[in-house]
């Protein structure tokens, strides 16, 4: 089973739904293909931002990401992981990040999505700064984004902070 | 030893550089130990690592613990938790 997996930091936008089409492209074993795509939204906390930036550990970013990618394609019997993940000024409406998972059957490819999700938002390092009419915030960390990524530790054994 | 400090997000604006090459003194041989230098440095850095709880840290691009020994580090950021995805 020959499984493709690409990680891209970028700045630029990206098309996600071109991304995810070349997981099936020239492959005939491909049964199911998940896309997760994270997109700015236009309000933070109920108030409306004008912008947010991502700021990002070069070189740590892409070697934690991919971290995560192995120990899924580990997991899951996938056949192609893709991530991409943006940094610098992105407005509403734009996309931040996107994974897609492919799979010959749907359980493997939503939960390895989900898993690398979880990860992602919890380890991967990246910082976002909101753009208010009164300045500029830091995004608090959440809890839930903690808890998420524990119940993948149970059974992987490892931890987000080890 | 001389060993190369960066900063991420508030700790880089609370720091006021993005990174530094520092000297770690003798008697501080932790992760958790260097912040709690670091806090001792001067105001900015009062403001950065007064509450080192709520700090990561990653050596040479690993996620590592408070009671992590610095060992042969060559690289050690220090960032709030994270907010990517």
């Amino acid at each position: 089973m020959t499984t493709t997996f690409l990680v891209r930091i970028q700045r630029e936008p990206f098309d996600a739904a071109t991304e995810a089409g070349k997981l099936t492209r020239g492959r005939t074993d491909v049964g199911a293909l998940v896309t997760f795509t994270g997109v700015c939204r236009g309000a933070e906390a109920s108030e409306p931002i004008a912008a947010l930036t991502l700021e990002h550990y070069p070189g740590m970013a892409e070697a934690e990401i991919e971290r995560y990618v192995a120990e899924a394609i580990e997991r899951w019997p996938l056949l192609g992981v893709t991530v991409i993940h943006r940094h610098g000024r992105i407005v509403p409406g734009e996309d931040i990040m996107m994974v897609a998972t492919a799979s010959s059957h749907r359980q493997a490819a939503f939960a390895a999505a989900e898993f690398l999700m979880d990860y992602l938002k919890t380890c991967a390092p990246f910082w976002k700064q909101v753009e208010k009419a009164d300045g500029k915030i830091w995004v608090d960390a959440k809890t839930t984004d903690d808890v998420a990524a524990e119940r993948w530790a149970v059974t992987a054994g490892r931890h987000a902070a080890e | 030893m001389t060993i190369k400090l960066r900063y991420f997000a508030w700790v880089r604006e609370r720091v006021g550089k993005p990174d530094e090459d520092i000297e770690v003194p003798s008697g501080v041989a932790t992760v958790g130990e260097l912040m709690v230098w670091l806090a001792s440095r001067g105001e900015e850095y009062a403001h950065a690592f007064g509450n080192p709880k709520v700090i990561r840290a990653a050596i040479d691009r690993s996620h590592v613990k408070p009671q992590t020994p610095i060992g042969k580090a060559s690289e050690i950021a220090f960032f709030p938790p994270m907010t990517g995805g």
